[in-house]
């Protein structure tokens, strides 16, 4: 009895503590923006909408929300289909040395994802043609998005049984259609979880789409949220705390959605 | 699957078609200019009057003379070393915009790299007989020339001095008209004011965090104070006496409670300083006239003070000691400033001089100010906008003749740090010798050896 | 499981579905990385004379930066910021969290799964506010909160700051990985250890640990290489004080970008890549040392 007490009474510590520590920095987020004369410090607001209006004042701030939902969607389907393709054929057929392969392409990603490789993906982009283009930014980010996705997907199909497919093979079924009706609807929060992540990774890149984008009416939220800032370079917190309420809300809902209708969890529950 | 695999490639098709760039087919030539500016962010008029005013005037400029220009504006408005980065990429692969916009430090660096050449050669003789250049003056002119060369039309330029705030003075008995001779009249007056009770005496930017803030408003005026410029006759200053003279004034504000250590390391310091300069809890701060019309300036400031006229002082910046200072000046300075430079790649590079000349003519400069005062490099536009402003006339009158400008070369911005570092080092308590043995070490590896620095 | 290729994907088909992604891995990141790392072998740079006309220096960055103290510091700090903040703070905590919201269902795990996934999707400039916002020296909530005004958290502790940062940051991957591993460790192994009168760590170590042991390897190589590129700590503390939490991804910003040097920063890059295969083969090793004595 007491001891069944003690655990509860630790068990509710423990998540009042983790549950405080989550969401204590988040207070900002929820006071700032309708705050007058929002400072560093949460207070209680002196309740305004004003800020919205001035941020809506704004020409390139409604667009670059557009801009980033293209980008973060368009290298989000690409790095799932792409990924899950090649994550299941890793994972059904024995390739030498794949795991050491992954690996390696996970390592380089890391070089490309970083300030160092900006002249070759510059460089790279302008002899495609694809400078100052959505797909431009789309396919950089994708390739440094890839090699995760494809490392994480395939310890998810490695814990799928393979009995389903070889009785979907018997009957006459193709690779295709067993990916497509028997894999996916496994692995789908796993794949829910991956574009997620994906969209989450473009969503807060700044580097790549500011060297590669010219039109401001091309740039995503991430690039306009760094020009709310003075001559001097002092932030204008009053726009900088509404934009950035605004430019977290939709990836906030696109996850409170994908984790209502996929679930958003690693395995789908199925044992080996 | 199928399906979701046609989407994907019709999505990248249609994003592949939407990237394509239009060439006008009517005849028409189009233009481009860019600038570190966008419209509701930062350097937000700079960005509106390109839009409003020069673009479409110098259209119907060009009309009037029977041509078809089209002018777009290519914004960026972030932080300079981003916008540096993206240009310097631009120029590099043979692109970009035919006008643009760079900071008056970066005209060697790029014209080094090849990246840009001297306007004349891009655009013609016309260039040297452009009406402008005789209202700008030489030093001013000097922010766009490298190696006697002109590759830049300066836009404007700044001055640093020492603003006060005249309450807190008051309370310490110090004058209202305030102007010290000596570095230890600067001393003096930050004692007389820690002993009244205020907070932060003395606010002399230092450090690593406040970035180029604290070698232009703190140690480069201090080492022109000291009888040295950072680079002069080919050789970089490295840690000699005057270096360690301005290091020893670090030293006395930073150690004896004149100044707080704390406010040079954090990210934010220099924001915090202006608005603390606001509260009232700053007595001295050095700055840029930046200062006074956008951060104290009372409607649109960052830190806005209602009373700024009557209650922030300004004095020009002493020598170590009357006649101390380079050129044997009392006081001293440093400037800076932006300047428009010409693509080389630009398909349409007289077309691209007429816009840039445009952009600098008297009537484009005034329309620029909106109403505001500002020094420009037009000495026609300032004797009739500063009259509104006495603090920029100072600066224009004062300042101006005894400042000095930083050296536009490539490794520049690494000595800089250099310097940064080195007043970390003695805010955070390392002794004058131990900073200025590590500077010099640290610029002699920068520069390609000590046969490039003075000691 | 894979060897008798039960799906009969076939080679050629397998080929095939790898094939897109191949090509787009092939151009957009083998290519750019192999680029990067060639120029690491120059004293290339984005402006002045070393743009125009960039040399081949061989090993140079590479001795430079091992004999440069500020490398090495930075070095260090990027260890103890892995360490502490990934391998255990991450690890660690979202295990913890993990574990105690197994078989709980209702409002406790929502919330508390979704605040946890909130701190991992919001943009990284957004959160870097929030962050200065709580621990600012002069109006920061947390001081506000502890009733202790102007303790500089960003400037005396900047290390132990971006750490607890980063846990926030990316606790919830561990979680989430965890939390599917848990699912594969059968209750009643569980339940039959603790009437044997198992304590929670001999659980943990007998019955849970051989069951999750290739996703602590997946988690810790994933984190890991995450944590050894977070750039999001330099809009925290840029790196500050005096260097002292500059780690290397800042590092290389403030010398390829700040200070043009691409060519060095490059080399750091790679090099950073190097100390990640180190890492990776002590998790390999620490994992692989102990299956034969407990996995059937």
């Amino acid at each position: 009895m007491t001891r069944h007490a003690l655990a509860t009474i630790g068990r509710a510590t423990f998540f009042a503590v983790v549950l405080g520590f989550f969401s204590l920095p988040l207070l900002w987020l929820a006071s700032a923006p309708f705050d007058a004369h929002p400072s560093i410090t949460t207070s209680l607001p002196e309740f305004t909408f004003g800020n919205f209006r001035s941020l809506l004042d704004n020409p390139y701030v409604m667009s670059s929300l557009r801009n980033s939902l293209l980008q973060a969607a368009g290298s989000a389907a690409l790095v799932v289909v792409l990924a899950a393709l090649a994550a299941y054929a890793l994972s059904r057929v024995r390739v030498p040395g794949r795991d050491a392969l992954l690996y390696v392409l996970l390592l380089l990603s890391s070089v490309v994802t970083g300030t160092a490789a900006m002249v070759p993906l510059f460089e790279l982009a302008t002899r495609l043609n694809l400078i100052d283009t959505h797909l431009g930014v789309i396919l950089t980010l994708s390739g440094g998005l890839l090699p995760a996705a494809i490392f994480i997907l395939k310890d998810f199909m490695d814990g799928t049984p393979t009995s389903y497919e070889e009785s979907a093979r018997v009957f006459g079924a193709s690779p295709l259609q067993i990916l497509r009706h028997i894999v996916i609807p496994l692995v789908r929060p796993g794949l829910a979880t991956i574009a997620v992540w994906a969209v989450a990774n473009v969503w807060g890149s700044f580097l790549q789409p500011f060297i590669l984008l010219r039109d401001p009416d091309k740039s995503p939220g991430a690039v306009i949220l760094y020009t709310l800032y003075t001559e001097g370079g002092a932030p204008r917190l009053d726009l900088i705390s509404t934009f950035s309420l605004l430019y977290s809300l939709p990836v906030v809902v696109m996850y409170v959605f994908v984790s209502r209708r996929y679930g958003f969890r690693f395995h789908g529950g199925i044992k080996r | 699957m199928r399906p979701v695999l046609a989407a994907v490639a019709g999505a990248v098709l249609v994003l592949a078609a939407c990237g394509t760039g239009s060439e006008s087919s009517d005849g028409s030539v189009t233009l481009i200019i860019t600038s570190n500016a966008i419209s509701g962010g930062k350097n937000a008029e700079t960005a509106d009057w390109t839009t409003r005013w020069v673009i479409p005037e110098f259209e119907k400029e060009q009309k009037a003379k029977g041509r078809q220009v089209h002018v777009l504006f290519q914004p960026s408005g972030v932080d300079d070393e981003q916008y540096k980065t993206k240009i310097a990429l631009d120029l590099k692969s043979h692109a970009g915009a035919d006008v643009i916009d760079v900071d008056g430090i970066w005209v060697g660096e790029f014209a080094q790299a090849g990246y840009i050449k001297p306007l004349s050669e891009v655009a013609g003789p016309e260039v040297d007989s452009w009406e402008g250049w005789s209202q700008i003056p030489k030093a001013v002119q000097g922010l766009g020339i490298f190696e006697d060369k002109k590759y830049g039309l300066p836009q404007g330029t700044d001055g640093r001095v020492l603003y006060f705030n005249k309450d807190l003075f008051k309370k310490a008995g110090l004058p209202a008209d305030w102007q010290p001779k000596s570095w230890q009249e600067i001393l003096d007056a930050g004692n007389a004011l820690k002993a009244a009770g205020v907070p932060v005496p003395i606010q002399l930017n230092a450090g690593t965090a406040m970035g180029e803030a604290t070698t232009m408003q703190g140690a480069l005026p201090l080492l022109a104070g000291a009888g040295a410029q950072i680079w002069a006759d080919g050789k970089w200053t490295g840690g000699s006496q005057a270096l360690k003279d301005v290091l020893g004034f670090y030293h006395q504000i930073y150690t004896t409670g004149l100044g707080d250590p704390k406010l040079q390391q954090e990210a934010q310091g220099r924001d915090k300083s202006f608005a603390q300069f606001a509260e009232g809890k700053i007595g001295i701060l050095a700055e840029g006239d930046y200062f006074w019309r956008a951060v104290v300036e009372p409607k649109a400031g960052v830190a806005p003070m209602q009373n700024r006229d009557a209650a922030v002082g300004y004095a020009l910046i002493p020598s170590e000691r009357p006649g101390s200072g380079i050129r044997g000046q009392d006081f001293v300075s440093m400037s800076g400033g932006a300047v428009r430079v010409l693509n080389p790649n630009s398909k349409n590079p007289k077309l691209a001089w007429e816009l840039l000349s445009f952009m600098h003519s008297a009537k484009a400069t005034t329309s620029q100010l909106a109403g505001a005062a500002r020094i420009t490099s037009r000495t026609d536009v300032n004797d009739e906008v500063l009259g509104v402003d006495p603090m920029l006339k100072f600066v224009s009158d004062e300042v101006l003749p005894i400042t000095a400008y930083r050296p536009p070369l490539a490794v520049y911005p690494e000595v800089s740090v250099a310097l940064q570092e080195a007043t970390a080092a003695v805010v955070s308590g390392k002794t004058v010798d131990e900073a200025a043995a590590a500077y010099q070490q640290k610029v002699e590896s920068l520069v390609g050896g000590a046969a490039n620095v003075t000691s | 499981m894979s060897q008798a290729d039960p799906s009969g994907l076939g080679r050629a088909r397998a080929v095939g579905f790898v094939l897109p992604g191949l090509v787009l891995i092939g151009i957009f990141l083998i290519f750019p990385a192999l680029w990067t790392i060639y120029l690491g072998l120059t004293d290339y740079r984005l402006t002045g004379l070393a743009a125009a006309n960039p040399q081949v220096v061989g090993l140079d960055n590479y001795t430079t930066a091992l004999g440069d103290d500020r490398f090495r510091n930075s070095l260090w700090l990027t260890v103890q910021y892995v360490l502490g903040s990934a391998v255990v703070g991450q690890a660690a905590l979202g295990f913890a969290i993990a574990w105690m919201l197994r078989n709980r269902p209702g409002p406790v795990k929502r919330v508390t799964e979704g605040l946890v996934l909130l701190a991992w999707i919001l943009p990284s400039s957004v959160v870097a506010f929030l962050w200065i916002a709580l621990l600012d020296r002069d109006e920061g909530t947390l001081n506000a909160l502890l009733h202790t005004p102007g303790f500089a958290w960003l400037l005396d502790y900047p290390m132990s700051s971006i750490i607890v940062f980063n846990i926030w940051r990316g606790t919830a991957f561990s979680m989430m990985l965890y939390g599917a591993a848990l699912e594969n460790v059968p209750p009643s192994h569980l339940e039959t250890a603790r009437l044997a009168g198992a304590s929670t760590f001999q659980q943990l170590r007998d019955v849970v640990f051989p069951r999750i042991k290739g996703h602590v390897l997946t988690n810790l190589l994933l984190i890991s290489l995450w944590t050894f590129n977070d750039f999001t700590s330099f809009q925290l503390t840029a790196g500050g004080p005096e260097g002292r939490s500059e780690i290397l991804p800042v590092y290389i910003y403030n010398v390829a970008l700040s200070g043009g040097q691409l060519g060095f920063g490059a080399a750091i890059s790679f090099l950073v890549l190097l100390i990640n295969l180190v890492f990776a083969f002590i998790y390999l090793r620490l994992l692989r040392g102990r299956r034969k004595v407990v996995v059937p």
